[in-house]
């Protein structure tokens, strides 16, 4: 039973290695059939050839665009991309005029339409708001319950806007899942239906909208500061202030004013009508919607609570961008020709084969037959590589890059390095004078240690240049620890397991030449040899001098004074010397 | 081969064949020292590295599908429109050219396209024109740095708690630190251009470095764990048959590291030209061989001699010494006494 405990164990984690692998084939050929996935991974711009677009962005009126309005429109056009759906973008500035923009593929109409359109800010009366999950199948409102416009809505804020069709499509909008297909910009006279995205301190909310009542363009300017309680004095509370110009002022008193009257009929501070909320939208996105706590005649609201000084000033900033709307005009477009990304990824791979092929070469010399260990690992840990870069270029859309690949290549050699260490612990074992079998276990005890605290120093460079560096180097960082956590997979789950199985075969357990693990050509000689006996490099020869001599039969006396366990070992030594009998005997 | 690499393994584990990598440390030091003085020197008096385009700024030209590949064509093509800039023309994978200029007008950016559309023999849309501001290379590099940082802090904290000395964190670091120092001075002696991907390269060979000494050190660790308990060695000796024991995996694991990098520097530049792969390997295939050696001469030597004043390990020490001269003392009594 002692020894059919590390086998079937051995065989269980096989086992569920392949149930990882098939789980994750499954995955991705369910995605597949679905349409949605691809069995090759998705490539980015240098492989597959792409898009390169620099936009000039063109203020209305013709003003000089300010350093600030860049970076403004750089985030705004990330997010717009962000949203339609294209993965591994990369926006940036350049000679503080211009932006970049570099778009895997080609961008649909659809895509470029976004891009270069000007941001669209505007105020929209909430009609109705709800948490951002979608309302559950079964309770959804039925058919003939849905609200009906009963006449002509008179003003923004009339709930006749609400037509079912708006509220079914209100109660499925899912809000905390934003859909990445962004349709086209809505009309500023009809009712709108969209979302505010969850920030730090609030989830999604969800809404119904009037039409549009005050323009972005109507904001004269925007701050923002700690507010003033009523004697004056600087309160903790941070605060943005709007200034709209002279038409902006009429329709925003107009429209608070009606505002207001929901804010005192739902009970005033403690109401929560939502028709006293102005939502702030921006490109069809509430960015805010606060309450109309009072009629502002004077064109300069003031809106509070719960901002801290950053989202003051992400506010403000967006108001002031959203008064100036910033339209795009792209002044080059450049195609990276799919040959050019073609062949640097065949050449990528070429290379990675040349590499993978010496790497081969080179454990088979070194390990002989335990180099086929290596080579079987290597490719589980292509394997699991292979799959979940596919599936992560469907679900995250994780596009490969050459850098990307370039990790990978180098990976081979820091995976191969986890069989090495072990394979060298199992050697050290064997030189102690062990048996395989036990060899292996206590080899594995040793090299897990050092296995995992090196891994670990691998994942955390991954991780920390993942995080922090931009472009091109993500890509690699992402490869560089993806391959880590396979590499890990694999030695736990495969070449582990694998080696304890091998061990109890006729060929490795007795050390054939050519397994790699010889005792002979290792040198191997026991470490204890009865009390006070350690093994000092002078000892090799003595050792076998002595076997030779009891041999002979001449120490028939010394063996006469062995003890058990010296007699045991002398034995098991002369079996590995005349590698007569099975050195997995001894077992565990 | 593999057989008389097996013994050689075998020897160094035993200890038969030892290489001194701790008592000689003064002049593995002396060695890091200089090369170190001159990597930071070099850069200087040459003033500054090949830096790559990302980092100047300019234009880039790609002509695809050319029929020859001759640089010269290009670099004239330029001339003829701005006379005096000093193009830089390569080949990259396969029969595209790139040429890269300094900043240019738009009016010299078509005038140069339309030259070098003609000069190549290709058609209008095979060549591609891309200005490259300044601030991309930059960005890239302060956001490295940054990461750069923060994981040697991490690192070294990590190390600190495994390994449960900070003397080992240190050394690891300062290993490090000597391979990132002479990697830089190589490349500013190869006059390789300094690329984006370079520098993942660099940041590479950092993680490589650190990798490679934990390794050796979980060795050394695991060999003087007990050593109060001992008197067979003393502690610089525990280490240097650490790093013995383990310098077959050492170069097992450089062999298999480099292969692929190898590959890519040697074979795959014939065929890839300038490019992000080829940059990249430089950088590892640099990196990799001298992170090895730091472990090896730097790291694991500094870490007995940071140890060396510990009252404790002195004591041992003196044990060690006490006891080998009483052994010699009795050299007529060749093994250890049987137990009787």
């Amino acid at each position: 039973m002692a020894r059919t405990g590390p086998k079937n164990t051995a065989l269980r984690v096989l086992v569920w290695l392949g149930v990882i692998l098939a789980v994750l084939t499954a995955v991705l050929a369910g995605g597949t059939m679905a349409g949605q996935a691809s069995w090759t991974p998705k490539l980015a711009l240098d492989l597959e050839g792409g898009t390169q677009m620099i936009l000039a962005p063109k203020v209305e009126g013709g003003s000089d665009i300010t350093e600030e309005q860049l970076n403004q429109a750089v985030a705004i056009i990330r997010q717009r991309v962000d949203g339609s759906g294209v993965a591994e973008a990369e926006i940036s500035t350049q000679s503080g005029r211009n932006v970049v923009v570099s778009l895997p593929g080609t961008p649909s109409k659809e895509t470029r339409a976004l891009i270069q359109a000007s941001a669209d800010m505007n105020f929209r009366p909430v009609l109705q708001a709800g948490p951002g999950a979608p309302v559950p199948a079964e309770s959804l409102t039925p058919d003939d319950q849905l609200p009906q416009p009963t006449a002509e809505p008179a003003n923004g804020s009339d709930v006749n806007w609400i037509t079912p069709e708006i509220y079914k499509k209100f109660e499925t909008l899912d809000c905390d899942n934003p859909s990445q297909d962004k349709q086209e910009r809505s009309d500023p006279a009809q009712p709108l239906v969209t979302c505010e995205p969850a920030s730090a301190n609030s989830p999604a909310i969800k809404y119904i909208l009037g039409p549009v009542e005050v323009r972005g363009a109507d904001i004269a300017g925007s701050s923002f500061q700690l507010q003033r309680g009523a004697q004056g004095a600087v309160t903790n509370e941070w605060a943005v202030n709007i200034q709209f110009n002279e038409e902006g002022t009429a329709k925003f008193k107009e429209v608070t004013e009606r505002l207001y009257q929901f804010y005192i009929a739902g009970g005033g501070q403690s109401g929560s009508d939502p028709k006293s909320q102005f939502a702030i939208v921006l490109d069809d996105q509430v960015i805010s919607a606060p309450r109309s706590l009072a009629v502002i005649t004077d064109g300069r609201p003031q809106i509070t609570g719960g901002f801290t000084e950053e989202s003051a000033k992400a506010l403000s900033d967006q108001l002031r961008f959203g008064a100036l709307p910033i339209s795009f005009e792209i002044q080059s477009e450049q195609q990276i020709s799919a040959t050019l990304g073609g062949e640097q990824l065949r050449m990528g791979m070429l290379a990675g084969l040349i590499g993978l092929l010496l790497v081969v070469v080179y454990s088979l010399i070194q390990y002989r037959a335990l180099g086929l260990v290596t080579v079987a690992s290597l490719v589980m840990a292509g394997a699991l590589t292979y799959l979940a870069i596919a599936i992560l270029g469907w679900t995250e859309n994780y596009r490969l890059s050459l850098a990307g690949v370039a990790g990978i290549i180098v990976a081979i050699g820091q995976t191969a390095d986890s069989f090495i260490v072990y394979f060298e612990r199992i050697r050290d074992e064997l030189r102690e004078g062990r048996g395989l079998v036990s060899a292996v276990e206590n080899g594995w005890k040793r090299a897990k240690r050092t296995v995992l605290a090196s891994k670990a120093v691998n994942l955390l460079a991954a991780l920390v240049l993942y995080f922090v560096a931009v472009g091109n180097v993500r890509g690699f960082a992402f490869t560089l620890g993806l391959t880590a956590i396979a590499d890990l997979i694999v030695v736990f789950m495969f070449t582990h397991p694998t080696l304890q199985l091998l061990a109890r075969t006729k060929f490795f357990g007795e050390g054939h030449p050519l397994s790699g693990l010889d005792p002979k050509s290792l040198g191997a000689v026991p470490l204890y040899r009865g009390a006070g006996r350690f093994r000092t490099p002078a000892d090799k020869p003595a050792a076998v001098a002595a076997l030779r001599a009891k041999n002979t039969g001449a120490t028939a006396e010394a063996e006469r004074r062995m003890t058990i366990a010296e007699r045991r070992l002398a034995e098991r030594q002369e079996q590995l010397a005349g590698s007569s009998k099975s050195a997995s005997k001894e077992g565990n | 081969m593999a057989t008389s690499f097996a013994n050689f393994g075998n020897e160094l584990y035993t200890g038969k064949r030892s290489y001194d990598f701790v008592e000689s440390k003064k002049i593995w030091f002396l060695i890091a020292a200089v090369l170190v003085a001159l990597s930071i020197l070099l850069p200087v008096v040459k003033g500054g590295f090949n830096l790559g385009i990302e980092f100047r700024g300019g234009s880039e030209f790609t002509v695809s599908n050319v029929k020859t590949t001759d640089a010269t064509i290009g670099e004239k093509a330029v001339e003829d429109v701005v006379p005096g800039s000093v193009p830089r023309v390569a080949n990259v994978a396969g029969n595209t050219m790139r040429i890269q200029t300094d900043k240019l007008t738009e009016d010299e950016t078509l005038q140069i396209k339309a030259g070098l559309t003609s000069a190549y023999g290709v058609t209008d849309n095979e060549v591609t024109s891309t200005f490259i501001g300044p601030t991309w290379g930059a960005d890239v590099t302060k956001q490295a740095l940054l990461g750069l940082a923060i994981f040697v802090g991490l690192a070294a904290v990590l190390m600190a708690l495994y390994f449960r000395t900070w003397k080992m964190s240190l050394s690891a670091i300062v290993g490090m630190l000597v391979t990132m120092f002479v990697t830089a001075g190589v490349y500013a002696l190869s006059d390789f251009e300094v690329t984006p991907s370079a520098i993942i390269g660099f940041l590479t060979v950092l993680s490589y470095s650190l990798y490679d000494t934990v390794v050796v050190f979980d060795k050394i660790r695991e060999n003087t764990a007990d050593l109060q308990a001992s008197t067979r060695r003393t502690f610089s000796e525990e280490v240097n048959l650490a790093v013995n024991q383990t310098l077959v995996r050492s170069i097992n694991t450089m062999m298999v590291a480099i292969l692929p990098v190898g590959a890519i520097l040697f074979i795959g530049a014939g065929l890839l030209g300038a490019g992000t792969l080829r940059d990249l390997s430089l950088a590892l295939f640099v990196g990799i061989l001298i992170g090895t050696a730091a472990t090896i001469f730097i790291a694991a030597p500094l870490y007995a001699w940071l140890r060396r004043g510990e009252p404790e390990l002195v004591k041992q020490a003196e044990r060690v010494h006490h006891r080998r001269a009483h052994a010699a003392a009795k050299t007529d009594s060749p093994a250890e006494p049987a137990t009787a």
